[in-house]
């Protein structure tokens, strides 16, 4: 089983320098791209090789770049951003990426900008990842030294002197900088609030500019689809989706950490064997397979493949596929309250029912754990779901909020009426 | 007034941006990283800098959880209240500090020493529950490592 994002990772994490990555492979996907390949077909060979965004939403990422303006008369110039903010609760995988192997995802980044033509890049670091951001400004650093950034990249007559600028930008902590405009706002330097779409930010973005967002472990993959091929790629994986993908395990199991599988492993295999099942003394009740904003799974969904189809089948999202378990001795309402006054905190107020609905989701929750749950509760946190579901709110924070609610109330009902008529929570007193 | 440090360093991030104001963040992080916090004269000033009013400024200030427009004590503590870390026993942490500190979320103790702030998800999952102090990441925390680790920064004091 191949393992091309993590190959290069030591178990400590300390990154190789330069010499050793270029030992090792690394900048060859450069090499060959700006020495034999057009930028439409690096696009189009990551559009066959099926990779799907790996920041939450799985969208798929050639099609995603094909939507630039290109040509002599497309607007300039134009902008290539690194998703770094991780900031869903229970997803820590990407942080494994920045600071294991950051020469992987700068090589990833010059590629992907030199698809789209972009200019200038910026990876939107979160505040708190303070070793990745040392470890990126020196690889950074490196980079430009070899000649890999700056002008005239590798001073190629084929790619007729490819010019990049690349900036690291550390943030100062808000969940909504995930938000791909939210992103673009708190990069322009104002609060990171969504904005209307269209225009999508490919035609339209940071600063009225053509701009491609895209997430560490997405732009992680490219150089290996560049040097392997995409059929390479496609048969990483167990199913349609191409690629491997580093899932995660956290909450009670016998060993929490990351791995790097192939698409389309079970959920049975990522927490009984790569997690090594529940720790002594509980039981497995249910999980948030992809972080915060993603729906229960439970036991009869174990042999469910990862991947973004036959999640969504099951009726949730891969999302970041980083799993949160459930145990038996953790009361499911007082983990959805924990959720929700996530999200009600981070919600950036920006549109009514967000602001106003997550709150009052949050405060009825905390009524149930404090034994104060009215037999009207249910019904009116599931009208909520509704009413803060896709379609109603400005962006996606919302209504990610709602999967684990909304699956919660459908599996763990009883627990939730347990609350209500023992006027207590049953897991605290 | 900013010192001349914090001037050339806050310049020294304009030319990444095409405009001034996105290095606003960074300029707000710089005069933290001296001062601790953000004080409303370090704001006017900041904002004079960037080409933008002080209501302009403050707009972008308090919308990040991590710039501070309230002093600070010496060494703040980050502890993490997300999902992983609340599952893994966050309660008895937050607990733990309370009573070794005598302070909640939002408070500085009396000397000025430590102030406790939630923060989201930390990204150490697997090490669960966590905190950040200052710029150091603790992991796989109980009651007696929060001990020993307070104590440590105590004796820096």
């Amino acid at each position: 089983m191949e393992s091309p994002l993590t190959r290069n990772i030591q178990p400590d994490r300390v990154p190789l320098d330069i010499k050793a990555v270029k030992r090792a492979g690394g900048y060859e996907a450069l090499r060959k791209a700006l020495k034999s390949m057009t930028p439409a077909e690096v696009t189009d060979t990551v559009k066959r090789s099926d990779l799907k965004g790996r920041g939450g939403a799985g969208f798929p990422t050639g099609p995603k770049w094909s939507f630039v303006p290109m040509g002599p008369e497309a607007p300039r110039p134009k902008y290539l951003v690194v998703n770094a903010d991780e900031m869903e609760p229970g997803t820590f995988k990407d942080r494994l990426l920045l600071e294991g192997d950051p020469h992987q995802l700068i090589e990833g980044t010059i590629l992907a900008a030199y698809a789209i033509q972009a200019e200038v890049g910026y990876i939107f670091l979160r505040a708190e990842y303070k070793e990745a951001e040392r470890r990126l400004r020196k690889a950074i650093a490196e980079a430009y030294e070899a000649g890999y950034l700056g002008r005239n990249i590798l001073g190629s007559a084929f790619s007729a002197g490819f010019n990049f600028e690349l900036h690291l930008h550390v943030s100062a902590g808000r969940y909504m900088c995930g938000e791909e405009t939210g992103l673009l706002n708190s990069l322009e330097g104002r609060r990171a609030t969504p904005r209307a779409k269209p225009p999508f930010p490919q035609v339209s973005g940071l600063w009225g500019q053509p701009t491609i967002v895209n997430n560490v472990e997405t732009l992680s993959c490219v150089p290996h689809i560049i040097n392997n091929g995409p059929d390479w790629f496609k048969q990483l994986s167990y199913t349609e989706d191409g690629g491997t993908k580093i899932f995660g395990a956290s909450g009670r199991v016998n060993h929490p950490g990351l791995w790097e599988l192939p698409l389309g492993t079970t959920l049975r295999e990522l927490i009984f064997e790569h997690a090594g099942g529940m720790k002594p003394g509980y039981q497995f009740r249910g999980v948030l397979p992809g972080g915060a904003s993603t729906d229960f799974l439970t036991e009869e969904h174990l042999d469910v493949k990862l991947d973004f189809t036959s999640v969504q089948k099951a009726g949730s999202r891969l999302g970041t596929g980083t799993a949160i378990v459930l145990d038996d001795q953790t009361c499911p309402v007082g983990m959805v309250l924990n959720l929700e006054r996530f999200f009600a905190q981070e919600s950036c107020g920006w549109c009514t029912p967000c602001r106003e609905g997550l709150p009052w989701i949050a405060n009825t929750l905390e009524a149930l754990e404090e034994g104060e749950g009215l037999p009207g509760d249910l019904d009116l946190l599931a009208s909520h779901t509704r009413k803060l579901g896709p379609g109603n709110t400005f962006c996606a924070l919302a209504p990610g909020a709602m999967e684990p609610l909304q699956s919660a109330l459908k599996y763990f009902r009883a627990d939730f009426e347990r609350h209500i008529e023992e006027k207590r929570c049953p897991w605290r007193n | 007034m900013l010192s001349d440090t914090e001037r050339q360093e806050i310049e020294s991030h304009l030319a990444e941006y095409p405009y001034k104001r996105a290095a606003c963040i960074e300029a707000l992080k710089v005069v933290q990283r001296e001062r601790g916090w953000v004080s409303d004269e370090n704001l006017r000033d900041v904002a004079a800098l960037l080409e933008m009013t002080p209501d302009e400024l403050d707009n972008v200030a308090t919308f990040y959880n991590l710039i501070f427009r309230q002093p600070v004590g010496k060494h703040v503590i980050l502890l993490c209240d997300s999902v992983s870390c609340w599952i893994m026993g966050y309660p008895n942490i937050r607990r733990r500090i309370q009573e070794r500190l005598g302070i909640d979320f939002g408070e500085t103790t009396p000397d000025g020493n430590y102030t406790l702030l939630p923060v989201v998800c930390l990204g150490d999952c697997d090490h669960a529950p966590v905190m950040m102090i200052d710029e150091d990441h603790h992991r796989d925390l109980d009651e007696g490592k929060v001990d020993r680790i307070l104590e440590s920064y105590r004796e820096e004091a």
